[in-house]
């Protein structure tokens, strides 16, 4: 007979781990994945690669060195660098993208206690490093190509800088395709909501942060009197709603904390499209809600059901 | 307002099942400790002859309750057992004669009003039976009758596994209404809501069936939600009304009562047999045939085992009640109490802890937890060791049902942090007592 073990209860335990919540995110990533490489050739695949691969390296690098436990195999570093790699035009130099995913992963996350511990987005803040950083190639952008094109480097401007400045704005339906210029991953918007669905399904997110992000950014289009539909379909909204803003770590854990959240993201972002000096905020609103997230938390804390008291 | 919760497996795989009797065991080992309270004092001596139902152990003190020999037969020893709270309390083993003689003094009690009631459930030696083993009468001892506003029934049976209250609810339909009709009577209680799963639909049909006959019972279908059987959970659904933290039902005017205590009780009134035999589940992958057996309290988890028609493989862990809240016993000695409702042994797979990985602040501890308490903060401050925040934090609102830990994608220990924090804001606030 053996020994039998003895454990405090409970003796059951759901099947799901971080690697597969992980997993899920890869898989809600991979339509995104498929359409920037059609839209802007197979460097896009190449892109995503460096950066996962980087990101993954200098996980592994950073923990063996500091003697922690390895957690790569929980493929949140995966994640980060493919959410990173989709906010880089498709013609950054590669070495810029491995720098930006080396910042990603050891500055942003590791330093801070690895998993769980980050209290910014990886990706966000990478890639506003990077725009600092790189500021040339990171505002250069092309015209969708198609796959088996090498990318040429005839820039063009972005929907939303022809929006601010003038320019010819695509139609809703390239806008809802990605038929357009951008960061290789930001813009097909069809591809992004189907890895939202997807991550819905999967329970893996929640609807509140990224409905109350695209929500607040349509409103605030229509109160400012901009064209709702291609404030919502261009830029990285769709990228930053679905996959930046449900990032566990950095944002509030409860459902009023995620709306407050997504609310406060929709206006930044709105503030910075509209006014501010670059066109885009998606990144700066998310960095800048991380920041604020440990007060949401502390204001939306769920309230313990002690009764005796008016709840 | 909606309490959370989780959707563990049912596995209810013994819910059609009839509780077979098989032959009693060669010996029992009866503790003098089955409930919460004072161990009673044991009433006999080796080489004793006691028949089924004779008081072997006496309630000692006011939380406390009687203990009665489960076989006939012949005292072999007084022995020292350590029960699983970690004490060690006198359990008297009797080797049966194999006759099941009832002891003759068994005859039903005489009740007429509220005192000579509480008497009688004290005397069967009745305890609370789905799990918490608190001693039944304690609920019905008051001075003002017009307190008990409501009853309510717990056969949520939320565990998984579990289906001796179904089977009450099927087989013993007619006692459970007989002890709704007792407590109409002796308490003057009107309303009675039993709270039933819906994953039982022969038990809840049964039970519908019985309470359209009698006035004042409605069934409750609750979700197959666990921990729908958790009393702060339970009364809150059924009642809307919150049991305010470190109080009981009764401050909100209701008693809750196990199903299967119920009908006990009923036919203790009917019959005087006491406390002296349970219906268990016993299931589990080492299990090979699960089954409901109804044996003499005392049986070792060895013979229940065997009763049940063996193991198919060596057990690597087995426990004391459900998967989600039960205990891991430390050997196949330990006897059936009397708040033992299954017996489940697990094969080596099922038993296989999982890893614990870091944190990954998902929230789903907080999401899940019926009252709405904070695991992760909660582990924080027990580690910072700050009992302050440990009470900010409501620590000791914590009812150990499991769901942070189950749900917890990291796998990690929370509802056993939540206990060992719970010790620490106990000795917190009773040193500021004292120091007051």
């Amino acid at each position: 007979m053996n020994k039998l073990i003895s454990a405090v209860s409970p003796h059951f335990h759901t099947p799901r781990d971080t690697q597969k919540i992980m997993l899920d995110v890869i898989i809600a990533l991979v339509p995104a994945e498929i359409a920037s490489a059609i839209l802007f050739g197979w460097r896009a695949l190449l892109v995503v690669a460096v950066c996962a691969g980087t990101c993954v390296l200098s996980e592994f690098l950073f923990e063996k060195l500091c003697k922690r436990d390895v957690t790569i195999y929980d493929l949140s570093a995966v994640v980060t660098g493919m959410i990173l790699a989709f906010n880089l035009p498709v013609t950054i130099p590669l070495w810029q993208a491995a720098l930006g995913s080396v910042t990603a992963i050891i500055v942003v996350k590791q330093l801070f206690g690895g998993i769980g511990q980050n209290f910014a987005n990886p990706a966000a803040t990478a890639r506003i490093v990077m725009i600092v950083a790189f500021s040339g190639e990171m505002t250069k952008w092309v015209n969708p190509v198609g796959f088996f094109t090498d990318v040429d480097a005839l820039s063009t401007a972005t929907p939303l800088v022809a929006m601010s400045k003038g320019g010819d704005v695509p139609s809703y339906l390239d806008l809802f395709l990605g038929n357009h210029a951008g960061c290789l991953g930001e813009t097909c918007a069809l591809a992004l909501l189907l890895g939202g669905v997807y991550l819905l399904v999967r329970r893996v997110i929640t609807w509140h942060a990224p409905v109350a992000f695209i929500g607040t950014v349509a409103l605030m289009s229509l109160v400012c009197g901009k064209d709702v539909l291609a404030q919502i379909l261009s830029g990285g909204l769709m990228l930053g709603a679905i996959f930046m803003a449900t990032d566990y770590a950095s944002t509030p854990n409860t459902k009023w904390g995620k709306i407050i959240f997504g609310v406060g993201c929709g206006l930044i972002t709105v503030l910075i499209r509209f006014w501010g000096n670059y066109p885009e905020g998606v990144s700066y609103s998310i960095l800048i809600m991380n920041i604020l997230t440990p007060y949401i938390a502390k204001l939306t804390r769920s309230k313990p059901l002690i009764g005796g008291v008016e709840q | 307002m909606k309490l959370h919760g989780i959707h563990v497996p049912h596995r209810k795989n013994t819910a059609s099942l009839p509780p077979v009797r098989p032959e009693p065991p060669k010996t029992v080992t009866i503790p003098m400790s089955m409930h919460i309270g004072r161990p009673a004092k044991a009433l006999v001596k080796r080489g004793d002859e006691v028949r089924v139902g004779t008081k072997i152990g006496e309630a000692d003190g006011y939380i406390s309750s009687p203990v009665h020999a489960s076989v006939s037969g012949k005292v072999q020893k007084i022995d020292e057992i350590t029960i699983m709270n970690g004490s060690k309390v006198a359990a008297v083993v009797i080797e049966s004669d194999g006759l099941q003689t009832p002891d003759e003094s068994i005859q039903p009690p005489e009740v007429h009003d509220l005192d000579t009631f509480i008497d009688a459930v004290k005397n069967s030696g009745s305890v609370g039976l789905g799990g918490a083993g608190f001693p039944t009468f304690v609920k019905f001892v008051t001075k003002d009758l017009s307190v008990f506003q409501e009853v309510v029934i717990n056969a949520a049976e939320c565990e998984p596994y579990i289906t001796s209250d179904t089977r009450t609810m099927l087989d013993r339909g007619e006692s459970v209404f007989k002890g709704v009709e007792a407590l109409k009577k002796y308490l003057g209680i009107k309303k009675f809501i039993i709270g039933i799963e819906n994953n039982k639909p022969e038990a809840i049909a049964n039970m519908k069936r019985l309470a359209s006959q009698t006035d004042g019972v409605t069934v409750h279908v609750l979700p197959a939600m666990y921990p729908q059987g958790g009393e702060k959970v339970l009364v809150y659904n059924t009642t809307k009304k919150i049991i305010p933290k470190g109080g009981l039902p009764l401050d909100v005017g209701v008693i809750v009562i196990n199903v299967t205590t119920l009908a006990f009780i009923a036919e203790y009134l009917e019959t005087g047999k006491p406390l002296v035999e349970k219906c268990i589940t016993v299931d589990g992958g080492a299990v090979r045939e699960p089954k409901n057996l109804v044996v003499p309290i005392g049986t070792t988890i060895a013979d229940v085992l065997e009763m049940a028609g063996g193991l198919k493989t060596d057990p690597a862990k087995v426990l004391y009640g459900g998967p989600m809240m039960g205990i891991a016993v430390p050997s196949l000695d330990s006897p059936i109490l009397k708040n033992t409702n299954a017996i489940i042994a697990m094969d080596a797979k099922e038993a296989k802890p999982p890893r614990t990985t870091p944190c990954i602040s998902c929230g789903a501890c907080i999401n899940h937890c019926p009252l709405r308490l904070d695991p992760r903060e909660i582990a924080r401050a027990y580690k910072l060791a700050n009992a302050e925040e440990l009470e900010k934090l409501c620590v000791d609102l914590c009812m150990e049902c499991g769901c942070c830990s189950y749900i917890c994608p990291a796998h990690r220990p929370l509802v056993q942090t939540n206990k060992l924090a719970k010790a620490v804001l106990r000795n917190y606030q009773n040193s500021k007592k004292e120091g007051k």
